[in-house]
């Protein structure tokens, strides 16, 4: 056990002692809140009536989720800098050949497998937390200057928040597991890239109008992370059901766990040759 | 002070698909000496040690600590430290953030890092971080990581590798020290003239086989006695050598006449009337025999050439 909290405190301070979790969150906290102070804009216009093109947002002051939709940048968008930043620190072992003086440093491989999961989960929920504060901080201050309703004192706000954290530690969890799988580091950056910004959004539009699709759709990780923090353009845009919330936190968890378990029975125990 | 494991490898062998590149290891590293892993690149070293360290699994045989593989140690880092390749560093990573990555895996105190950066030399640029650092001073950071937990053996792969001068005569006597304190040392190197003079055992691999094991005395009366000889007469020497039935190689200070001493030389140029105007023992050379060790293994495995006759 002594061992584990040892390898813990070492996965954290290997995250703390390189430059990429500040880089990553700086560009992080600026476009979520660009994104979501823009948004907030727009909704304010949509609001006052002022502007032509805001009858024809979808969706726009017809339903309490909507008028949140400038904070799910949150979740919707922060999840792939997540994804991206655990990746990374898997990957960059293999990168920099410093697998071999980690394992040096904790033979038992099960154990470092561990202590990076628990790591990412904590770099998920921090990544949530400041991904948070950037979308609905950046979007509450532009609700409040144009004179609309941050509803700051809504709980359902708060609960969107909380379920993110947990969404976000999950994708930190996943990132580790893809990390491992993949080794090599670009390729596994352009997978992610790939797969979060084309090729699920494509599958997710295709859902809407496709019945057949619509029940794969769900189940996509994407789909089951906007499903746990309960908030995302998709279900305004499509109006689909989707899964609850709860269930959505369950689909999100198996992706973690076979993600690890195939990281660890195909890549963890092989030799470290460089 | 901490006292070494011997380190007891047994029938060490590993296989990457067809190529075999390490076969049947068999020795004992003993503590309180310098030993030399020595061979040519490529001759299996690098795959021996990280067999050994638990990176690579071997397909057969074992290697042990006091009994005991590397994984199954209780406290690695104060057991055992060990050195890979110099490259092994995350390049956005501090010196002291490597060292504090390790202490902390170690559970030991932030202090300690310090310490072993002012060991090696490198507290001046304890916060630079180790993309800038040359190679001579990743091998010193790589020398603080083994360090570390004060470990009772040390296994270092090719520790001079990219040192200055300085540092190399350093990190010898830093070895040299360790050794004396009871410690086992283990050290890789391609150069037997390179850690000559700090090794007191030596391991010869070639071809991912051991040739040669024990100490470095044993194998420097493995060389077989030489002399030197030269006359105004070379021609006259050459006959008179001939008839004596020696084999003599004829070199621009004279002739090297192997499996002889001097004095029987001496005796069949006195004999024929042939005068002298040199008469020496080659010494032993260490690097040479060192060489033939390997080129022998070599031969074995060669297959027979045609093309050497032809010009």
């Amino acid at each position: 056990m002594r061992n584990v909290g040892r390898a813990f405190a070492a996965e954290l301070r290997k995250l703390t002692t390189t430059r990429l979790w500040w880089v990553l969150a700086i560009i992080m906290v600026g476009y979520l809140g660009l994104v979501s102070a823009g948004f907030a804009a727009v909704f304010a216009l949509a609001a006052s009536g002022d502007a032509a093109t805001a009858a024809q947002l979808p969706g726009a002051g017809a339903s309490q989720a909507a008028a949140l939709l400038p904070y799910s940048f949150a979740s919707s968008t922060g999840y792939v800098f997540v994804l991206v930043f655990t990746v990374m620190t898997v990957t960059q072992e293999w990168r920099h050949a410093t697998l071999g003086p980690t394992f040096l440093q904790i033979p038992r491989r099960g154990t470092v497998l561990a202590a990076k999961l628990a790591t990412g989960a904590v770099a998920g929920a921090a990544g949530a937390v400041l991904a948070l504060l950037a979308s609905i901080g950046a979007g509450a201050l532009v609700l409040l200057s144009t004179g609309g309703d941050p509803r700051l004192g809504d709980p359902e706000v708060w609960s969107y928040a909380g379920r993110t954290v947990l969404a976000l530690a999950l994708w930190g969890v996943i990132g580790i597991g893809v990390g491992t799988l993949m080794r090599n580091q670009i390729a596994a950056i352009v997978t992610v890239l790939a797969f979060t910004q084309f090729v699920q959004p494509l599958l997710r539009v295709a859902g809407g109008f496709w019945e057949p699709a619509a029940v794969v759709v769900d189940y996509l990780p994407g789909s089951a992370s906007d499903a746990l923090s309960g908030l995302s353009i998709y279900s305004v845009l499509g109006g689909m059901p989707g899964l609850s919330w709860w269930l959505g936190a369950v689909v999100l968890a198996i992706y973690a766990v076979v993600f690890a378990a195939l990281g660890a029975a195909l890549s963890w125990r092989r030799d470290v040759t460089n | 002070m901490p006292t070494g494991a011997s380190i007891v490898v047994e029938g060490l062998s590993k296989s990457f698909g067809a190529r075999t590149v390490v076969n049947g290891l068999d020795f004992t590293v003993r503590p309180g000496v310098v030993t030399g892993f020595l061979g040519p690149n490529g001759a299996g070293k690098t795959t021996t040690l990280r067999m050994i360290l638990g990176l690579v699994r071997p397909s057969a045989g074992r290697a042990l600590f006091d009994g005991a593989a590397y994984r199954e140690l209780a406290e690695p880092q104060q057991q055992v430290g060990a050195m890979l390749d110099a490259s092994s560093f995350h390049p956005g990573r501090t010196a002291r953030g490597h060292l504090l990555v390790a202490a902390t895996a170690g559970g030991f105190p932030r202090e300690r890092a310090d310490e072993l950066l002012r060991l090696v030399g490198l507290a001046e640029s304890a916060d630079r971080r180790v993309g800038q650092f040359s190679t001579g001073m990743r091998q010193r950071l790589g020398l603080a990581l083994a360090l570390l937990g004060d470990p009772g053996v040390l296994i270092l792969d090719e520790p001079l590798n990219g040192l200055d001068p300085e540092g190399i005569r350093w990190v010898r006597s830093l070895l040299r020290g360790l050794a004396q304190e009871g410690r086992t040392v283990l050290i890789s190197s391609h150069l037997l003239s390179e850690v000559e003079q700090v090794v007191d055992d030596v391991l010869i691999l070639s071809r991912g086989r051991l040739v040669a094991q024990g100490p470095l005395s044993a194998l420097r009366t493995r060389t077989q006695e030489r002399t030197i000889v030269d006359s105004p007469d070379r021609p006259a020497l050459a006959t008179a050598l001939g008839e004596a039935g020696l084999e003599a190689r004829e070199g621009r200070h004279g002739f090297v006449v192997t499996g002889s001493t001097p004095e029987e030389v001496g005796g069949i140029a006195f004999r024929a009337g042939v005068q002298l105007c040199e008469l020496r023992a080659a010494h032993a050379d260490l690097e040479e025999s060192f060489l033939a060790l390997i080129a022998d293994e070599d031969a074995a495995v060669a297959p027979p050439s045609t093309e050497e006759t032809q010009p």
